[in-house]
């Protein structure tokens, strides 16, 4: 960074400045940079999740503002801006009014150090994976904060459900991190990238079995500590109306709302550095992605795939799964995730110091085959389903004709309701 | 020195009458401890709308649409169970093919409204997807009821000795083709939901009722048999030409959890959409020609007297009891509704419960507001 100034500084002409304001400066401008990008990643992603669930449910979703409506989320920010800020006349104001900034920075700060490519990160820290878990835990300030400050049962029951999750579920998140941080000998994500590679049996998803179930532990707390269903009891819509937000209106509801957002798509950044190999390229080394730009943007729109694949599950799950209640959300925490994340941290520690390389390899090959055989195995699930659709019935019943179905399908979607209605269902 | 402090603070909550769990305009005071409650206390009365009043008012005939209105889900149903009671006091008999109708009606509104019924369990549950699937094919069947009747909610299909409209064969043949496409959509709907470990979790184990307490309680329909008692006033106290359909009566065993809990409920209420599936099959290959009314005076005057007239709604025994004095209308009439009769057995309920549980509770009774307060 003080070197970046430096140059900066010559660039500009302005070497008689001190340095401490050109450091500023800089980080200003990186700060508006990264702000702008975390933006405009929630907003998109705002629009993704209607989109996604309007598929999932056989409608549509919004398809006026823009090209398959893309620019619902800039309609929505608008409207967000112009409208008034609402606050209750019980609550206490000055917490009320500031709650929504520990979860905006909380979330927004945590960016700096996403690796977005190999040289497009804002702050590539020595303490990373820490820095990350840390600052993200400021969100539960700021939920809190609204609760409280609502003066609102529901509000309050939301922020107390939420910190008692968030807290809850950074433990075995930050274990199963461990893992990864325990094998790559460094707590720099950039530093965690360098060591795997862009082919998938470089990666440390795949590395060795403990490593494969510690990225589902990390992927299921990090989905807990984003408040997203399976998990979603802070803003459980059917008990606590809305949780910690109920009375949040305007610019101060978009702040939670888009912070929610964000994190999906840092959870899954986090994933991606993690355990996917970040921006690595298959075939590619790190020293031949740095001599080329070219490379890089493609390192960069690969990242951007994976990450992006990440948060499509978690829309995917929301608009799936039901949710747990308090007790067994606890439950699932400390009966099973935070055991099984001390298992793969110590079985994880045991590999490093007991197995030798030619067996490591072995390992790696039998685990990058098993990973990819489950994966394959629910795509071609997926697919199947997917390819299936309309095959079994006709929904004209105007023409009054029976359909045929096939005995052996278990699920049956219905492709020519989905057909028929695609056009006009969006009016 | 480990001694429990029994604290007797507890944190009282308003859930209602605006609530998206609360199903209408209905309000429970939580005396909660923290998640845990102490008691649930329902409130009612936020949907009153003297339905029952404005019957002495009308002309026999004339009261019918009001009856659409008790529940706007089971509108076939008090249609019914009010012509039935009338009936029964003029001697009006009603012709084979008007019975028959007035199954496939019933049944295709019991469908309409067990569907509403657990797509919003599964949604208070948390899951909406399945909501919505479940509301893509209702509006098959509000497309059926607007072509049989012209209405898609208050059908107001029934009249005093009969129905309003006949059906040609194409109908006949929409609804068959309707239920080809219903009943794999019950599958897709079980895969999707019925069977996912979370779901199951919420609902088994969950406020079960025992048999005992569901009669002590009054419990009808749907939430009685979840708890092991197999009473169907379609078979036990027949009425219309049921006896002379097949169908089974689906009572609850504790499928995934023990009987009478919510899960129960919400797996009765799927099985009898196939049995509906089953009667509308069989309704529609008997269906004899004929009149679909008998001739009934336009001013009707019944003698002084009394006459009860009950069905088996989406949401158990709906029954209209009509005294009669004379004149050309009602003296009095009294609505006896499933949902009340559910809704008091809640505060026995909530005990010990969690609020998500309590929302569980009140979604699988299938508690509707107008219903309660009429």
């Amino acid at each position: 960074m003080q070197l970046l100034a430096e140059r900066i500084a010559t660039w500009l002409g302005m070497e008689g400045l001190p340095r401490q304001a050109v450091v500023a400066g800089v980080v200003l401008v990186v700060a508006l940079v990264v702000a702008t990008v975390v933006l405009t990643i929630a907003g998109i992603l705002t629009w993704a999740e209607r989109r996604v669930a309007g598929r999932t449910q056989s409608r549509v979703g919004p398809n006026r503002v823009g090209p398959l409506g893309f620019l619902q989320w800039v309609a929505d920010g608008i409207k967000l801006i112009t409208k008034e800020d609402v606050i209750p006349a019980a609550a206490d104001r000055t917490l009320f009014r500031l709650a929504p900034y520990p979860v905006i920075v909380g979330i927004f700060a945590a960016f700096a150090s996403v690796p977005f490519g190999q040289k497009l990160i804002a702050a590539d820290l020595n303490v990373g994976v820490l820095y990350l878990m840390a600052i993200t835990s400021l969100v539960v300030v700021g939920v809190l904060m609204a609760g409280w400050a609502s003066n609102n049962k529901w509000a309050l029951l939301g922020g107390v459900r939420s910190a008692a999750q968030i807290v809850s579920y950074e433990v075995p998140s930050v274990l199963a991190a461990l893992s990864v941080v325990l094998l790559a000998g460094t707590l720099s994500l950039q530093g965690i990238i360098g060591k795997q590679g862009g082919w998938p049996w470089e990666w440390y998803l795949f590395y060795n079995p403990f490593t494969f179930v510690a990225f589902f532990l990390f992927f299921t707390s990090a989905v807990a500590e984003g408040n997203r269903t399976p998990f979603d009891l802070p803003e459980a819509e059917s008990e606590l109306v809305a949780g910690y937000n109920v009375e949040y209106s305007g610019m101060r509801f978009a702040g939670f709302f888009l912070g929610e957002f964000a994190n999906v798509y840092l959870l899954s950044a986090i994933a991606t550095a993690l355990f996917f190999g970040g921006w690595q390229i298959p075939g590619v080394t790190p020293d031949m992605q740095a001599a080329s730009p070219v490379w890089q943007a493609v390192g960069v729109g690969l990242f951007a795939l994976k990450a992006g694949t990440g948060a499509f599950v978690v829309l995917w799950l929301r608009w799936t799964m039901p949710r747990l209640r308090v007790d067994q959300l606890m439950g699932l925490c400390y009966r099973y995730l935070l055991p099984l994340s001390f298992a793969m941290l110590l079985g994880n520690a045991a590999y490093v110091w007991l197995v030798p390389q030619w067996a490591a390899w072995v390992v790696q090959g039998a685990t990058t085959t098993v990973g990819l055989a489950v994966a394959g195995v629910f795509v071609r699930r997926v697919f199947y389903h997917i390819r299936h659709v309309g095959d079994d019935v006709s929904l004209d019943l105007a023409r009054g004709e029976s359909g045929t179905f096939d005995p052996q399908l278990q699920v049956r979607v219905y492709g020519a309701f989905r057909r028929r209605h695609a056009g006009d269902s969006a009016s | 020195m480990a001694v429990a402090i029994p604290h007797r603070e507890e944190l009282m909550l308003n859930m209602g009458p605006h609530h998206p769990s609360t199903h209408g305009v209905l309000r429970f005071i939580l005396h909660t401890d923290g998640e845990v409650m102490r008691k649930a206390v329902p409130d009612v009365g936020y949907l009153h709308r003297g339905i029952e009043k404005i019957a002495e008012r009308q002309p026999f005939a004339g009261f019918v649409p009001f009856t659409d209105r008790v529940n706007y889900l089971e509108a076939i149903f008090a249609n019914q169970a009010y012509a039935l009671a009338v009936e029964r006091l003029a001697g009006i008999q009603v012709p084979p093919r008007a019975e028959y109708l007035r199954v496939i009606a019933a049944e295709l509104n019991r469908i309409a409204s067990h569907q509403i019924s657990i797509g919003s369990v599964s949604m208070d549950i948390g899951a909406y997807t399945p909501f919505l699937y479940l509301l893509r094919e209702r509006e098959k069947i509000n497309d059926l009821f607007e072509a049989l009747c012209g209405q898609r909610l208050t059908f107001n299909y029934l009249r005093l000795g009969g129905v309003a409209f006949d059906v040609k064969d194409e109908w006949l043949r929409r609804l068959e083709a309707f239920l080809d496409h219903f009943e794999p959509a019950i599958d897709e709907f079980n895969s999707l939901i019925s069977a996912n470990e979370i779901f199951v979790k919420r609902l088994a184990h969950v406020a079960p009722i025992s048999a005992a307490d569901a009669v002590g309680y009054g419990l009808v329909g749907p939430n009685l048999r979840a708890s092991g008692v197999d009473w169907d006033l379609r078979r036990d106290q027949p009425y219309g030409i049921y006896p002379e359909l097949e169908f089974d009566v689906p009572v609850g065993r504790g499928i995934r959890g023990e009987v009478g809990d919510c899960y129960d409920r919400f797996w009765l209420r799927v099985e009898e959409m196939r049995q509906s599936c089953r009667l509308l099959r069989q309704a529609v290959a008997k269906l004899p020609a004929g009149d679909v009314c008998a001739k009934v005076l336009r001013k009707l005057k019944l003698p002084a007297g009394e006459a009860y007239g009950c069905v088996e709604g989406a949401r158990g025994e709906l029954g209209f009891y009509v005294v009669t004095d004379g004149t050309d209308k009602p003296y009095r009439v009294k609505i006896r509704s499933g949902s009340f009769a559910a809704l008091s057995i809640i505060e026995h309920l909530s005990r010990g419960l969690m609020i998500a549980d309590l929302v569980a509770v009140i979604a699988t009774l299938d508690v509707l507001a107008p219903e309660m307060d009429r």
